[in-house]
C-alpha cells in the first residue's frame, strides 16, 4: 500500500545541507562579505568544501553558541552578510537569548541556521532533538522562521534569506529530501506552496513531513478516493493568513503535520488564526507530544507518532 | 581636552545623570557615577565617533555591556551633539527611545544591550570584521565587574585572543559592588588581570575616576600587539556623591528631592578640582 507513483524520481534528492552548502559556494563567488560562521559544526554542515574554497569566509567560534550568536550580530552590524550554523537543537536552547536580543532585538540580520533539526539526531537522544525551536522563536519578534521541504525550496530559502533586511531562522533536516513538486515554482517567505489541490481534506506540513503527507495523499486518492490538499508551509512566521483563510472556508478537516513539540508550532500557529477568524473546520494538529520521546532512529520516532505516510493517512480517515 | 576641561564635564555630566534620573523616578545611579568618567574620556578623548561619522564604516565603536547605567551614556550622547538633550526629559516615559537600557533608536548607540554577558562578544565579531576588512577602526566595550560571572563573558574572552583582536578593547568599572552585596562576596572574579591574562589579553589596572591615568592608558593601546586589551578601571560606585559612594542601596537607588538637592551641593566646579 501506498506506492507513490506521482512524485519524481528520489534519485537525485539530496540532503539539504548539501544543497547548503552549494548554495552558499555558489553566492560567496560574487559577494566577499558573506561569511559562515560555525561552532565547529563544518563538517556536520557539509562546509568542509566551503571552507577549502573560500578559507577567509569561514569563521570558526569553537564549541561556543552564545558566542557564536553574539559574534555572528557583531559581524552583521557591520554589513557582513553573516549565516550562523549550528545544530538547532544547541543553537535555539543554549543562545536563545543572544538570538533575541543581539539579533531580533538589534536588527542585527543574522541568517541563523540550525542544522539537522527536528530529531535528525534520532538516537543520539532528546539533548540533541529541536522541538522547541518553532515555539521559542515564534514568540521572538523580528525574526523570520523557514523550514525549506526538498532542494528547491532549500536553495531558495538560502538565496532569499541572503537579501534579508531582517534576520532569518532557517531549519534544516538532515536526511535526502525528494523534489515535491516540478510544477509549482513560487517559493516567498510567508507564501505558503501548494504541492497538490485537493477538496476533501487539507494537509498543512513543514520541512521533512511535507513528503510523507504527500505520500499520504497519494495513498488516500488510490486507496479511499479521498483528495487531501498538500501544502509546504515553509514558513512558520510570518504565517501565511491569507492562504489559511483561503483554504479553510472550503470548510473541509484541516490536519498540520510537524516534527516539533505540538505546543507552539505550526499547529498551534494555525488554530490560534483559525478560530480567531471564525473558523470551524474540524482540526488536527499532528506532532511530538508532550512525553519523553521515544528512543529510536529518526524514521522509527517519526513512525511511532504517526509522522509518516500511514500515521498521517490514518489520522485523515480518523477525522474525515 | 585637557585634564581640567574632562574633571569640568564630569561634573556637568554627573549633575545631569542626577536630573534626569530624579526626572524619571529610576535609573542606575551609582553604577553611572562609576562609569562617567570613563566614558568622558572615551567620548572626548578617544573615540573617532560623531554625529556627523555615525554612519561610516571606519568609525570607532562603543559597546557597552553594563546596559543599565545607560543615563551615563545618555548625557555624554546629549553632550556631543548625537540629540538635544532636551529628548531626556522623557526617559522611562510611556513611547519615548529613551529608556533603562540602550537601544539602537537613540542617535549614537551602537547595540541594544541590558542583558549582561553579552556586550563582549557583540565586540568581538565588530572588531573580527575590522580585521577581516583591513580596516582600522577600534572597538570598546564597557563590562561591569558584577557581570563577568557570565560564561558567555568567557567565550569571548577566549575567542578575541584566538583571533588576536588587539583592535579590541574592554574597560571593566570595577566598583566592586551589586546589588547582593560586595562583588567579591557574591561571586569572587579576582585575581581579575591573572585570569585575563591568561586568556590571552593585556592587562593594565588604571584609577577610572583618574583622567590623566585613562588618558594614558587608552594612548598605549593596543598594550600588546596580537592581544586584545583589557582596562580594569578601579572605581567608586556613587563617586562623587559624599552619600552614595561605596553604598549598595544606590545601584538603582533615586534621590528623593532633599538628596538631589545635597548632591548638586556638591557637584560644583570646585569639585572638579579634586577629581
Amino acid at each position: 500500500m501506498g506506492e507513490v507513483t506521482a512524485v519524481l524520481s528520489n534519485s537525485t534528492a539530496q540532503a539539504n545541507l548539501d544543497v547548503f552548502s552549494s548554495t552558499l559556494q555558489t553566492l560567496a563567488e560574487t559577494d566577499r562579505n558573506l561569511l559562515v560562521v560555525t561552532s565547529d559544526s563544518r563538517g556536520s554542515g557539509k562546509l568542509v568544501p566551503f571552507a577549502q574554497k573560500f578559507p577567509k569566509q569561514l569563521v570558526e567560534i569553537g564549541i561556543a553558541e552564545q558566542n557564536l550568536v553574539g559574534v555572528a550580530a557583531g559581524l552583521a552590524s557591520t554589513g557582513k552578510n553573516v549565516f550562523a550554523v549550528s545544530p538547532a537543537c544547541f543553537l535555539t536552547a543554549r543562545s536563545f537569548e543572544q538570538i533575541k536580543t543581539d539579533v531580533a532585538y538589534s536588527n542585527n540580520p543574522v541568517r541563523l541556521v540550525g542544522i539537522s533539526a527536528g530529531v535528525s539526531y534520532g538516537a543520539l537522544g532528546s539533548t540533541h532533538h529541536s522541538l522547541h525551536d518553532f515555539a521559542a522563536l515564534r514568540a521572538v519578534n523580528n525574526l523570520t522562521i523557514v523550514v525549506p521541504a526538498d532542494n528547491f525550496e532549500t536553495e531558495q530559502a538560502i538565496r532569499q534569506a541572503a537579501q534579508s533586511a531582517t534576520p532569518v531562522y532557517l531549519r534544516f533536516g538532515k536526511k535526502p529530501m525528494p523534489l515535491l513538486s516540478d510544477e509549482n515554482r513560487d517559493f516567498t517567505f510567508g507564501k505558503g506552496r501548494i504541492i497538490q489541490e485537493g477538496d476533501d481534506v487539507v494537509l498543512i506540513a513543514t520541512g521533512e513531513t511535507v513528503y510523507p503527507a504527500l505520500q499520504a495523499s497519494r495513498q488516500l486518492e488510490t486507496v479511499h478516493g479521498i483528495h487531501a490538499m498538500v501544502i509546504s508551509m515553509h514558513t512558520i512566521k510570518p504565517l501565511d493568513y491569507e492562504l489559511l483563510a483561503n483554504v479553510a472556508s472550503k470548510g473541509c478537516p484541516i490536519l498540520t503535520v510537524e516534527e516539533h513539540s505540538v505546543f507552539g508550532g505550526l499547529g498551534e500557529a494555525c488554530a490560534s488564526f483559525l478560530l480567531q477568524n471564525g473558523f470551524r473546520n474540524r482540526f488536527k494538529i499532528m506532532g511530538i507530544p508532550d512525553e519523553y520521546t521515544v528512543t529510536g532512529s529518526q524514521v522509527e520516532i517519526m513512525n511511532h507518532y504517526g509522522l509518516s505516510e500511514n500515521g498521517i493517512a490514518n489520522e485523515v480517515l480518523t477525522i474525515l | 581636552m585637557n585634564v581640567n576641561e574632562l574633571a569640568q564635564k564630569s561634573v556637568q555630566y554627573r549633575r545631569n545623570i542626577l536630573k534626569y534620573i530624579v526626572k524619571a523616578k529610576a535609573g542606575h545611579t551609582g553604577g553611572s557615577l562609576s562609569c562617567i568618567d570613563i566614558l568622558n574620556v572615551l567620548y572626548n578623548n578617544v573615540l573617532n565617533v560623531s554625529p556627523e561619522t555615525f554612519g561610516s564604516p571606519n568609525r570607532d565603536r562603543y559597546v557597552q555591556s553594563k546596559g543599565h547605567t545607560v543615563e551615563a551614556l545618555y548625557v555624554v550622547l546629549a553632550d556631543k551633539g548625537f540629540f538635544p538633550e532636551s529628548d531626556l526629559e522623557t526617559l522611562c516615559q510611556y513611547k519615548s527611545h529613551y529608556i533603562g537600557h540602550p537601544t539602537r533608536k537613540v542617535a549614537g548607540v551602537e547595540q541594544n544591550t541590558g542583558s549582561l554577558g553579552h556586550g563582549l562578544s557583540l565586540s568581538v565579531g565588530t572588531a573580527l570584521s575590522a580585521k577581516l576588512d583591513d580596516l582600522t577602526y577600534r572597538v570598546f566595550t564597557l563590562l561591569g565587574d558584577g557581570e563577568l560571572p557570565e560564561g558567555s563573558n568567557w567565550e569571548a574572552a577566549l575567542l578575541a585572543s584566538h583571533y588576536k583582536l588587539d583592535n579590541l578593547c574592554a574597560i571593566v568599572d570595577k566598583n566592586g559592588l551589586q546589588i547582593a552585596g560586595p562583588t567579591a562576596e557574591v561571586c569572587n572574579t579576582d585575581p581579575l588581570d591573572q585570569k585575563f591574562e591568561a586568556f590571552g589579553w593585556a592587562v593594565r589596572h588604571v584609577d577610572g575616576h583618574d583622567f590623566q591615568a585613562l588618558t594614558e592608558a587608552f594612548d598605549a593601546l593596543p598594550f600588546e600587539p596580537g592581544k586584545p586589551s583589557l582596562i580594569i578601571a578601579h572605581t567608586v560606585k556613587g563617586k562623587g556623591v559624599s552619600f552614595m559612594e561605596n553604598q549598595v542601596k544606590w545601584h538603582h537607588g533615586v534621590p528623593n528631592a532633599e538628596q538631589y538637592q545635597q548632591a548638586l551641593a556638591e557637584l560644583t566646579p570646585e569639585l572638579a578640582d579634586s577629581l
